[in-house]
C-alpha cells in the first residue's frame, strides 16, 4: 500500500509536466487553431536557455524560471509574425507540418552542436535533498515542481477565463472582426497569445532541466504524450489539460508500478478509448 | 603431342588469369549502420563513421591500389529499419562489411542477414553476447565488449565487494534482456541473490517510479541495465531520491565515457564500471585519441565503440591485404580473419576465437572525484583488469555450433 501512495505522488509529478505542456498547447490551439508541433523544441530550448544562462552568463535557477520563458516566447512571437501568422484561416493540417517542419529543424540544429547524450544541469542549492513521507522520500525539487505548476495552471486558466483580457482574447477567436471594430488589435493578441503558450513550454523545460540531461530530444520524446493528453482532455480546453495531464501522470505513475512493460503506451490505449466513446474529448465541445 | 602441350599451356595460361583476375578486384565497400540521431548517437553515430575514416587512411591500401568506399546510414535504433538497409546495402550497394550495428535488437536483425548473404559484420556496439554464442554465425565478428565480459568484470566485482543482494532496473528489448540474464548468472554463481527486477521501456525519461520500486526492495545493488541516454537518467535521477544516499550502490553494467561526460564528475563520481578501451590507458590509445578529437566537433575522446570500429577494420584490411585481393566471400574473409593474431595500438595483441568473439583485456575503472580529475574527459581510474582468457565466455561453455568440442 506503502508502494502505491509513492506511485501516485510520482505520477502526479510527472502529470505537472504533461499539464504544462498540454496547457500550453491547448492555449495555441484554442486561440490560434494551430496544432503546435513545435512545442516539444520549445520546451527543450527553455531547458537549454537555462544551460546557457548559468554556463555561459552564470545566471542562476530562479532567474531563469523567469528569463528562459521570456526569452524563448520572444522567439515563437517571432515565428508567429513571420510564418504561422500567414496561415490563418488555412486547414489545421498546414500549421500542423509547419511547426513539425520547424520542430525538426530546431533539433537538429541543437543535436548537430549538443550530441545526444545531454549537458548536466544540477538542482539548486535551495531545494536539494528531500523529506522522508514515511511512505517515500521526496526529493524537494519534485515537491516545489508539482506546486509551481500547479500554481501556474491555475494562473493561465484565470486569466483566460475570468479576465477582460482573456475576454477579449476569447472573443477575438470568435469573431476577429467585430473585436477589431472595438479597437482592440486583434493580431498582436494573437502573437502575445502564441508567446504566452510557448513560454509556458519553455518554463516546463527549464523546470525539468535539473531532473533530465538536458538534451535536444526530450522535448521529441515527451511530445506524442502530451498530444495525446490534449486530445483526451478535449482540444482547446484549458481546465481540460490541466485536468487530463495531472490525471495521465498518474495512471502512467500506477501502470510503471503494476504492468511496467506498457507504461509507455497506456496513454495511447486510453485515447483510443476516449476518442471512441467521446470524440471531442473528456471536456471538448462538439465543433 | 605438339597440340596437346599448346592446349596444356593454354589452359595454365587461362587459369592462371582467371585467378589473376579475381585476385586483382582490388574495391572494399565498407558501411557504417550506427545509430546517428538518437540516444546512442554520441558513442556511435558520426564518430563511428569517423573512425572508419581514419582506418581507411591509415591503411595505406590506397596506395598499393586499392579502392575503399565508405557510406554510412542512420537505422534509429529499430530493428525492421535496420534490416532494411543492410538488405540494400548488400543487394543494391555491394558492401563487403558491415561496421559498428549498435543496439542488440537492430544487430540480431543484421546478424541473420549478413549470414545469409555472405557478407560480414564486426559488430561493435551491440552488447548482446547471444551473437557469439546461440546466434554466433561464420560471418560475424563481435569485437569490442559483450554482455558476459561485463557481468563476469562488474558483477563478480561487485558480489566480492559485499552486494550479494541485487535488484535491476532492465531496458525491455534484446540487450537489457540479455545483460540482465547474463549478471543474474554471475551474481547466483558468486554467492548473491536477485530480489527482483524491473522492465522500462527503451528511451524512457522518468525513472522515479522504477528507482522507487528499486529502493523499496532494499536490495544492495541496484543493476542498471540500460545504456546511453536511459542510463544517465537514471543515475541523476537516483541521486534525487538518495538511493546512494540511502546504503544503496548503483552499478552500471554498461556505461560509456560520454555518459560519463554527459553526467558531469560530480553525479558520476564513484560509479565503477567496465570497458575494454580508454582513451588514456597508453601511448597508443593517447595518440589515436588525440588525432580522433581533433577531429570531431565537440573534441570528444573516442568511445570504446568507435575505437573498435578502427581497431576492426585495421585487421580487416590487413587480411585482405594479405590476401592479395578481395574475394567478396564473407565467410573466407572471416576465417582468415580468425587465422591471424590481432595487434593494433588501441586494444593490444588479442584474438578472434571460432564463435567470433574477439577477446583481449577488459578493464575495471572507477570515475574520479571531480577533485582528482586534471581537466576535461579525464574520468577514470583503472582498477582492475581481467586477463584476455578469462574476460569472455569460455569456449567450453559456449552453445556455439561453430565450436568444436
Amino acid at each position: 500500500m506503502q508502494a502505491l501512495y509513492a506511485q501516485l505522488l510520482v505520477g502526479l509529478i510527472n502529470g505537472s509536466f504533461y499539464a504544462l505542456l498540454s496547457l500550453g498547447l491547448a492555449v495555441i490551439f484554442g486561440m490560434l487553431n494551430i496544432i503546435n508541433f513545435a512545442h516539444g523544441a520549445l520546451y527543450m530550448m527553455g531547458a537549454f536557455c537555462a544551460y546557457f544562462l548559468l554556463n555561459i552568463a552564470g545566471i542562476g535557477y530562479w532567474p531563469a524560471l523567469i528569463i528562459a520563458p521570456i526569452v524563448v516566447g520572444i522567439f515563437g512571437m517571432i515565428l508567429e509574425r513571420t510564418m504561422l501568422q500567414w496561415l490563418t484561416g488555412l486547414d489545421h493540417l498546414y500549421g500542423l507540418l509547419l511547426t513539425f517542419g520547424i520542430a525538426l529543424i530546431v533539433q537538429g540544429v541543437f543535436q548537430n552542436y549538443f550530441g545526444s547524450s545531454g549537458l548536466p544541469y544540477a538542482i539548486p542549492d535551495e531545494l536539494r535533498g528531500g523529506v522522508n513521507l514515511g511512505f517515500m522520500f521526496l526529493p524537494i525539487y519534485r515537491g516545489w515542481v508539482v506546486i509551481f505548476s500547479l500554481v501556474v495552471c491555475l494562473a493561465t486558466w484565470y486569466l483566460i477565463e475570468k479576465t477582460v483580457l482573456g475576454a477579449n482574447l476569447r472573443a477575438a477567436t470568435e469573431n476577429p472582426t467585430l473585436v477589431r471594430a472595438f479597437g482592440i488589435n486583434v493580431p498582436r493578441m494573437i502573437t502575445l497569445t502564441y508567446g504566452l503558450g510557448v513560454g509556458l513550454a519553455a518554463l516546463a523545460g527549464v523546470l525539468s532541466a535539473p531532473i533530465n540531461q538536458v538534451r535536444p530530444l526530450m522535448g521529441a520524446d515527451l511530445i506524442i504524450v502530451v498530444f495525446a493528453v490534449v486530445v483526451i482532455g478535449g482540444m482547446g480546453s484549458i481546465m481540460g489539460s490541466i485536468i487530463t495531464g495531472f490525471a495521465l501522470g498518474v495512471i502512467e505513475g500506477l501502470t510503471k508500478y503494476f504492468y511496467p512493460e506498457a507504461s509507455n503506451t497506456v496513454v495511447f490505449v486510453l485515447m483510443v478509448l476516449v476518442l471512441l466513446v467521446k470524440p471531442t474529448g473528456l471536456t471538448g465541445r462538439a465543433a | 603431342m605438339k597440340h596437346r602441350i599448346s592446349a596444356l599451356f593454354l589452359g595454365a595460361a587461362l587459369t592462371v588469369s582467371a585467378g589473376g583476375a579475381l585476385a586483382q578486384d582490388k574495391n572494399i565497400k565498407v558501411g557504417v549502420l550506427t545509430d546517428n540521431s538518437g540516444l546512442y548517437s554520441d558513442l556511435g553515430g558520426a564518430g563511428s563513421t569517423l573512425a572508419a575514416q581514419m582506418a581507411i587512411e591509415d591503411s595505406g591500401l590506397a596506395a598499393k591500389g586499392w579502392k575503399i568506399d565508405l557510406i554510412s546510414a542512420d537505422h534509429q535504433n529499430k530493428p525492421d529499419i535496420g534490416a532494411t538497409i543492410a538488405r540494400q546495402w548488400i543487394d543494391v550497394e555491394k558492401v563487403d562489411i558491415f561496421m559498428d550495428v549498435l543496439n542488440s535488437g537492430v544487430a540480431l536483425a543484421v546478424n541473420n542477414l549478413v549470414k545469409e548473404k555472405n557478407a560480414i559484420m564486426i559488430n561493435t556496439g551491440a552488447a548482446t553476447s547471444d551473437l557469439t554464442n546461440a546466434q554466433c554465425s561464420p560471418n560475424t565478428i563481435h569485437w569490442v565488449y559483450d554482455t558476459y565480459m561485463l557481468a563476469n568484470s562488474t558483477g563478480q566485482a561487485l558480489v566480492k565487494a559485499g552486494g550479494d543482494t541485487w535488484y535491476f532496473l532492465t531496458a525491455d528489448y534484446a540487450f537489457g534482456h540479455a545483460l540482465e540474464r547474463d549478471t543474474t548468472a554471475v551474481v547466483v554463481k558468486s554467492g548473491g541473490k536477485v530480489i527482483g527486477t524491473v522492465k522500462h521501456p527503451l528511451n524512457s525519461s522518468d525513472f522515479s517510479s522504477f528507482l522507487l520500486q528499486a529502493q523499496a526492495s532494499k536490495a544492495k545493488i541496484v543493476g542498471m541495465a540500460n545504456a546511453g541516454g536511459d542510463t544517465t537518467n537514471t543515475i541523476k535521477q537516483a541521486s534525487e531520491f538518495g538511493i546512494v544516499a540511502g546504503g544503496q550502490k548503483l552499478a552500471g553494467l554498461l556505461l560509456f565515457i560520454t555518459d560519463v561526460h554527459s553526467l558531469g564528475l560530480k553525479v558520476a563520481q564513484g560509479l565503477s564500471f567496465t570497458e575494454t578501451f580508454y582513451w588514456d590507458l597508453n601511448d597508443g590509445t593517447r595518440a589515436f585519441s588525440k588525432r580522433f578529437s581533433e577531429r570531431t566537433k565537440n573534441k570528444a575522446q573516442p568511445s570504446m565503440v568507435q575505437a573498435g570500429v578502427y581497431s576492426g577494420l585495421v585487421h580487416y584490411f590487413k587480411t585482405l591485404d594479405a590476401m592479395g585481393g578481395n574475394p567478396h566471400d564473407g565467410a573466407k574473409v572471416v576465417a582468415k580473419m580468425k587465422e591471424a593474431p590481432t595487434d593494433d595500438a588501441l586494444f593490444g595483441k588479442g584474438s578472434i576465437r571460432a564463435d567470433g568473439r574477439k577477446i583481449h583485456p577488459a578493464y575495471l575503472f572507477e570515475v574520479k572525484k571531480p577533485s582528482e580529475s586534471r581537466g576535461p574527459w579525464d574520468y577514470y581510474k583503472l582498477i582492475g583488469t581481467t586477463p584476455a582468457d578469462q574476460a569472455f565466455r569460455p569456449l567450453s561453455e559456449s552453445a556455439c555450433p561453430l565450436v568444436k568440442k
